[in-house]
């Protein structure tokens, strides 16, 4: 008992918004409408909602690396193709058998991770920062786009696998569960529903425990003031690297999970667009903090499609209306000032109450 | 003992020279006051002390080791802490935050929340606990830096400016401050311009002026120094 009090406690902090009973009863019931809902919907929607779960971890990886740790990467993206044509590249080469697909996820955001700190090590070591991290980031990730874009001739494979230039690769298997008799293939509804759910639960906890422990601490203590966090004796080169590849392999097993989830990647996937629709999620949640950057990157993804179906030509403006709204009205995001409005009030309820 | 030792040390910026030779020897267990206009390079020396920027020449020794070429944080590591001139405290944090992040690395658990309650008793600032660093008063930002520089321990610690903008009140509490800090046994180099606080704490001042060590003594002595006064009147060039 002790031992689940003293876990909880690590979840909770002053990087984080949310806590107390109040709060992990309404996560719990969020959680199981969450494992509830598939029940009660349709191939195709349960489909959908693993796509638009599945954009919530490069979603977090800029909470991370910019919400938190204050560098702007433009450049998520190049660490979402390189694992997306990673996975691709194995699968295609070494097939669904023996579960390899599951280890394929593995060593492509491994592979993210390990560009992250080559990347990351030139960056921070070199002393790049602020506006200048953010040119350098989005230079690598249109260049990965740009490379992707012209290998559309037969020379360009890896193996069995044609990286097939603008059209982008396809045909790759789903993830495979090996299992006695006949093996379990996660298509892009029920069965890949819950393992991408599992993950993001996975992934928002151990994010709250680590922006609540003393790493977290130092992590937020450099984007306040670098200066003062090295002047207490904190490596901050050290600090930032790591922040960096634990952002890159999230934004990497996004990518993997996209590849899965449609089973096709693009270069596309790594262009200007693609590289600024995740800071206007970020950016319109509330980038600091890990809530609210989950539920603004559900509710704008959901937004934007819905525009998209219904035949506005004008999705793309609208976001940038709504990221010139978020600077003016609540710059630091529209969940987290409606989120701190709502802990205000409850905070004056209890006071009265009591 | 000495504790610091700086040994011709040299600093250009383009062309201009603003760290002239100098030799400077700090022995343990004192206070010592810099002083000299502005420009004199004060700054630009308390930024090649810590690592900020490296000498065109020149060599730093440390309790007898050469940390010239250190990286900031290890001569942190090795026992000097800083104030900066411009309240260098985590702004966005609350104050309880910013002590948290400079005790972390010593402290854990209960120790580390009976070391941030010392310290927040310390500084004065029990009831802002809970407060934005941002949205304290200029002083009390001063104290929660020079706190935050405290809280690591240091055998020497650097303050720039700590008295600037601080009511003569405020100021002579400082002044206390710096004299129990140093009755524990902690050597201070400070940089500073009010010379109420210079005399009330310094036990040895160092005149800077274009980047050389000008002139060097007892407060009385360096006041008495009728090159010092022309110096600050602009004519030490004529």
């Amino acid at each position: 008992m002790t031992g689940l009090l003293a876990m909880f406690r690590r979840l909770e902090g002053p990087q984080t918004v949310g806590r107390g009973p109040a709060f992990w009863a309404l996560f719990a019931l969020v959680l199981a409408a969450a494992l509830a809902y598939p029940l009660f919907s349709d191939g195709y929607t349960v489909g959908n909602t693993v796509y638009f779960f599945v954009w919530v971890f490069i979603a977090l990886s800029l909470c991370l690396i910019w919400g938190y740790g204050g560098s702007l990467s433009f450049g998520q993206t190049a660490f979402f193709g390189i694992a997306g044509y990673g996975y691709g590249v194995l699968t295609i080469n070494f097939g669904s058998a023996y579960g390899f697909t599951l280890l394929a996820l593995v060593i492509a955001v491994a592979i993210a991770a390990l560009f992250a700190v080559l990347l990351g090590y030139f960056m921070f070591f070199g002393r790049i920062a602020g506006v200048f991290l953010g040119i350098v980031t989005l230079a690598v990730t249109l260049m990965l786009e740009r490379f992707m874009a012209q290998t559309a001739g037969p020379e360009w494979r890896i193996g069995a696998a044609r990286l097939n230039g603008f059209n982008g690769m396809s045909a790759m298997p789903p993830l495979t569960i090996p299992w006695p008799g006949e093996p379990i293939v996660l298509f892009a509804d029920i069965g890949l529903y819950y393992l991408v759910l599992g993950l993001l639960v996975l992934v928002y906890l151990a994010l709250r425990i680590l922006m609540n422990s003393s790493f977290g601490n130092v992590i937020v203590a450099i984007r306040e003031n670098p200066e003062r966090a090295e002047m207490l004796g904190y490596d901050i080169r050290k600090y930032q690297l790591i922040t960096f590849v634990i952002g890159a392999a999230l934004a990497g097993l996004s990518g993997v999970l996209y590849t899965v989830w449609g089973q096709y990647i693009t270069p596309s996937s790594m262009g200007m667009t693609a590289a600024a629709l995740p800071l206007i999620w970020v950016a319109v949640g509330g980038r600091s903090d890990l809530t609210s950057t989950v539920i603004g990157t559900l509710v704008v993804l959901a937004a934007f499609q819905a525009l998209t179906i219904y035949g506005s030509q004008y999705a793309l403006v609208f976001m940038g209306v709504l990221l010139v709204l978020t600077v003016l009205i609540a710059p630091n995001g529209l969940v987290l000032g409606a989120m701190n409005w709502l802990g205000r009030i409850a905070a004056r309820f209890t006071q009265r109450a009591g | 003992m000495s504790l610091l030792e700086l040994r011709k040390l040299n600093k250009h910026f383009g062309g201009l020279h603003v760290t002239n030779s100098v030799d400077l020897t700090l022995q343990a267990g004192e206070i010592h006051c810099l002083i000299g206009p502005n420009g004199a390079g004060k700054s630009t020396l308390f930024r090649l002390i810590l690592g900020e920027h490296h000498p065109g020449s020149g060599d730093i020794l440390f309790a007898g080791e050469d940390i010239t070429a250190l990286k900031s944080f290890a001569r942190i590591h090795r026992g000097l802490s800083v104030k900066f001139q411009v309240p260098g405290v985590f702004r966005g944090l609350s104050v309880r935050q910013n002590l948290e992040i400079a005790l972390q690395s010593r402290h854990r658990g209960t120790e580390l929340e009976a070391e941030i309650g010392r310290l927040l008793h310390f500084l004065g600032l029990e009831s802002e606990h809970t407060q934005i660093a941002g949205n304290l008063s200029h002083g009390q930002k001063q104290w929660l830096e020079i706190g935050m520089a405290v809280s690591l321990k240091p055998r020497l610690l650097l303050l720039d400016e700590p008295t600037a903008g601080m009511s003569p009140e405020e100021t002579h509490l400082t002044g206390e401050m710096v004299q129990r800090l140093n009755a524990d046994g902690m050597t201070v180099l400070a940089i500073e311009h009010d010379m109420a606080f210079v005399r009330q704490v310094a036990h040895r001042v160092t005149v800077l002026h274009l980047g050389q060590v000008f002139a060097q003594g007892s407060i009385d002595e360096i006041v008495a120094d009728e090159r010092v006064a022309a110096i600050y009147l602009g004519q030490a060039h004529a």
